[in-house]
């Protein structure tokens, strides 16, 4: 019932994308985010989704895969959208009735932004679906590294975001078959006023949290069986080394927000 | 009238998409009033999908499950009744366990019922004799109890609903012998008593053969034996073929039939062997096949 | 040489009674035992007997309250031990979806070795040893959740194998398990022990996986009452019973048998074996007839 959610998923594979160094892929997909922010005309727009689509065909990942993942977000493009056509009210009007006025000027504002949103989601879905979820903690947390200066504890930091990423799935299962459990007892989960419906949700909680313990203690166990003494004197099995295409792409990023910022000047903005 | 009924029950996992998965097939069946049959199936074989239907938690994607002659589905909104029916007890039961006392937890049910205190406290007092739990437990956290005692607070908790069917998914997995030996004696026990139908979902061959009078086989969400618990048990070959054990005294039997030596229909319990081979071992009681 | 030694081991929990006046709680009581290199020692008991608490005292989880418990010469008591004997003494867990901690299979046996400090190199070549040995090689860039309980229990063993110890301690590793993950969890540990001379404890309620040890030891009440081969011990079927334990079926047969007289060995194990002791008497009263 609660399974499907596809956000945040690892799509193994062996593409360029998936070999590339994961702390300059996350930078450069936090650059991109910044990046498509830049265009104020066509031209511009043009280029940023011209390089995520280039990106996409470099994943070796279906594309219908990069498209599943703005499912999710849909309701807030069509919303943003809805917004901006309704509020936009420059440029030559095309409908008019009542207090909706439709104009060019809105229309294109949408798509504009629309087309801004889902290079931004697709384009940090491209990170995660290429990116193990251990590999990017991991990269995070020797992204981070130099705040241990200032005595912040990353590695246990990005340990917890470990773990968490490991249990999420089996806790989704949990709660589905305590719910399914409570319900064959006559639980009622579906009717009542707010109050009642937020009170049928104590037998299902405090068994989630029962378990939850119980399973962070046997866990915990279990990693001292392994000899874990949080991070000191802890190697990596994966190494991450900066190789000459992570170098080219980063060039590449830089080019692209370098021209991005160029055809501002030379072109007249649309939004 | 049979107490439950399905008709072509079918189950499909996510339809519609490339996850798809039919998880149950065109299952006809029907259970009697005071039957004990055994559910056996390897993992994924459809055994839990097919009883998370018969009390309504699951929507069949075609096909019918009659309760006492009524299609459970034929009025939605009432189904929460049917599971007071129908009462099923999950795999771990004990891990639903969350009132501050057993006796509460285990008036949950009976509750959800609307039944009066009286009845409620009449009801919840008789489960837990049933399941053996000595009167001070009651009163304690069911968190404070040992591992065999939730367990039993968790089924007393269905036993509580008095359901006309109990179902039971691998109520002994992960107990020691004797927490296994005394569930079981108490499931048999209950079901003398009330003459309750009961439907038993369990890996452990030697359970099933020490319960059950019918045994349903599941294979690839299919039903590919249902019968006697000897014709089954008879059917080693086929069972071994889908991945099931028998039960060891069962395959004893076997071979020595195969060996050339009568020993008469398959034993699938210690007693039945020890009864059928003693008059056989005996001096001078040996008989060629 | 002993790898592991129990020298007059005690331990006892304080706790409250209900009173709230202090009480102590003896769980191991006087347990002295010595397993050797390359042995393959079953520890038998129902919950409660003492048996977990005992080998958590083999790689420093719990410390003895009264006596010693070395390891290669090394007393677990003594701090500067504790990493060293951890590493010496892999543990496994019974429920294993609660040892593995990263989302990726290879990541998760990359754990232990990683915690150890090892170079790269070495622990790419560790982790691809560990599982081609449990056979999960294949499933290395798999999410644990979408394992099967088996799968998953061998990945946990392959996760303790990578850090390379002298001993595998595994504490009821397929109570969990359905009959096929048994299996494949069972064939795994004692292939360890053959081919890899893998000195192994396992703990366990199930008789029926003492079968294959080189020695069974059988634990009631925090103490050792009985040990010795496999056959010697399921010989005493009277004690076992006793002790909460259950008995496979054939050896049960035929312990009842020879109580009537019927002259079979003592401590038969396996279907095979009751098979062929039978036979041999049947085939005599044949031939005496």
């Amino acid at each position: 019932m609660l399974s499907g959610i596809t956000i945040g998923q690892f799509f193994p594979g062996n593409s360029l994308l998936h070999r590339m160094d994961a702390r300059i892929k996350l930078v450069l997909t936090f650059a991109y985010i910044a990046a498509v922010f830049i265009p104020r005309n066509w031209a511009g727009l043009a280029v940023a989704v011209g390089f995520l689509i280039f990106t996409i065909l470099l994943s070796r990942l279906p594309a219908k895969l990069v498209l599943k993942s703005i499912k999710p977000i849909l309701p807030i493009i069509i919303f943003t959208s809805a917004l901006n056509i309704f509020y936009v009210t420059d440029g030559t009007p095309l409908f008019d009735w009542a207090f909706i006025h439709i104009t060019t000027q809105g229309l294109t504002t949408a798509a504009f932004i629309a087309i801004r949103i889902i290079s931004l989601i697709a384009g940090s879905s491209l990170l995660t679906y290429t990116t193990s979820p251990t590999t990017l903690t991991d990269a995070l947390e020797r992204l981070l590294s130099p705040l241990k200066a200032v005595r912040l504890n990353v590695h246990e930091l990005a340990m917890m975001m470990t773990i968490a990423l490991r249990f999420i799935p089996t806790l989704i299962e949990e709660t589905d078959k305590i719910m399914s459990a409570q319900k064959a007892r006559g639980a009622d989960l579906e009717s009542g006023s707010l109050m009642q419906r937020i009170r049928a949700l104590i037998p299902i909680l405090i068994p989630l949290f029962v378990s939850s313990f119980r399973r962070a203690y046997e866990l915990a166990t279990a990693m001292e069986c392994r000899c874990y003494r949080g991070g000191e004197g802890r190697t990596r099995m994966k190494q991450m080394h900066m190789r000459a295409f992570d170098i080219v792409c980063i060039a590449v990023v830089v080019l692209m927000a370098a021209g991005l910022i160029v055809l501002n000047f030379v072109l007249p903005p649309v939004i | 009238m049979p107490v439950i009924e399905t008709r072509n029950l079918s189950y499909t996992y996510s339809p519609g998409t490339p996850f798809r998965k039919d998880a149950i097939t065109d299952i006809t069946f029907t259970a009697q009033k005071g039957d004990f049959i055994g559910i056996i199936g390897h993992t994924g074989s459809g055994k839990s999908t097919l009883v998370q239907h018969l009390n309504g938690l699951l929507r069949p994607t075609s096909g019918q499950v009659f309760v006492n002659g009524i299609d459970i589905w034929q009025q939605p909104k009432k189904i929460r009744s049917v599971r007071f029916k129908v009462g099923l007890v999950f795999q771990y039961p004990e891990h639903q366990l969350f009132e501050e006392t057993a006796y509460k937890d285990i008036a949950f049910g009976p509750k959800n019922m609307g039944l009066n205190d009286d009845e409620i406290d009449k009801r919840v007092r008789l489960a837990a004799q049933f399941v053996g739990l000595r009167e001070e437990l009651l009163q304690k956290s069911p968190f404070e109890l040992s591992g065999g005692e939730k367990r039993r607070v968790a089924i007393a908790g269905v036993m509580a609903m008095q359901p006309e069917v109990l179902i039971l998914d691998e109520p002994t997995a992960g107990l020691d012998p004797r927490g296994r030996d005394m569930i079981l004696q108490q499931i048999l026990d209950y079901q003398k008593q009330n003459q309750t139908t009961v439907l038993l979902v369990s890996h452990n061959m030697e359970d099933i053969a020490r319960s059950a009078k019918k045994v349903l086989v599941m294979n690839h969400g299919r039903i590919v034996m249902l019968d006697e618990t000897a014709e089954v048990f008879s059917r080693a070959h086929e069972l071994e073929s889908i991945g099931l054990d028998v039960p060891a005294v069962t395959r004893i039997f076997m071979s020595l039939r195969k060996s050339g030596f009568n020993v008469g229909p398959n034993a699938y319990t210690v007693k039945q062997a020890y009864d059928r081979l003693l008059p056989l071992l005996k001096k001078g009681g040996g008989s060629n096949a | 040489m002993a790898i592991i030694k129990a020298e007059s081991v005690r331990f006892h929990y304080d706790t409250d009674n209900e009173e709230g006046a202090a009480q102590s709680l003896m769980v191991l009581d006087n347990i002295n035992l010595d397993i050797k290199t390359g042995e393959f020692v079953a520890v038998l008991g129902h919950n409660g007997s003492g048996k977990s608490t005992l080998a958590k005292h083999f790689n420093a989880l719990l410390l003895p309250t009264g006596g010693q418990v070395l390891i290669d010469g090394k007393n677990t008591s003594d701090e500067h031990n504790k990493y060293e004997i951890r590493r010496m003494v892999g543990m496994v867990l019974q429920n294993p979806d609660n040892q593995l901690v990263s989302t990726i299979v290879e990541e998760d046996v990359a754990f232990g070795p990683e915690n150890l400090g090892l170079e790269p190199d070495e622990i790419v070549r560790r982790v691809h040893d560990a599982l081609s040995t449990v056979g999960m090689l294949d499933y290395r860039e798999h999410a644990p959740h979408k394992l099967s309980g088996g799968q998953k229990q061998r990945v946990a063993i392959a996760g303790i194998l990578a850090m390379q110890p002298d001993c595998l301690v595994l504490d009821e590793p397929t109570a969990m398990l359905d009959p096929q993950g048994r299996k494949e969890v069972l064939e795994t540990i004692s292939r360890l022990n053959r081919e890899r001379g893998m000195t192994v404890v396992l703990i366990t309620h199930y008789m029926d996986e003492a079968a294959n040890a080189d020695r069974v030891v059988v634990m009631e009440h925090g103490q050792i009452i009985m040990q010795g081969t496999p056959r010697e011990v399921f010989s005493k079927v009277d004690k076992l019973r006793a002790a909460g334990l259950d008995v496979p079926q054939p050896t049960e047969l035929c312990y009842d048998l020879l109580g009537q007289g019927i002259p079979l060995p003592e401590g038969i194990l396996t279907v095979e074996e009751c098979t062929t002791a039978l036979l041999q008497i049947l085939e005599e009263n044949n031939a005496g007839n």
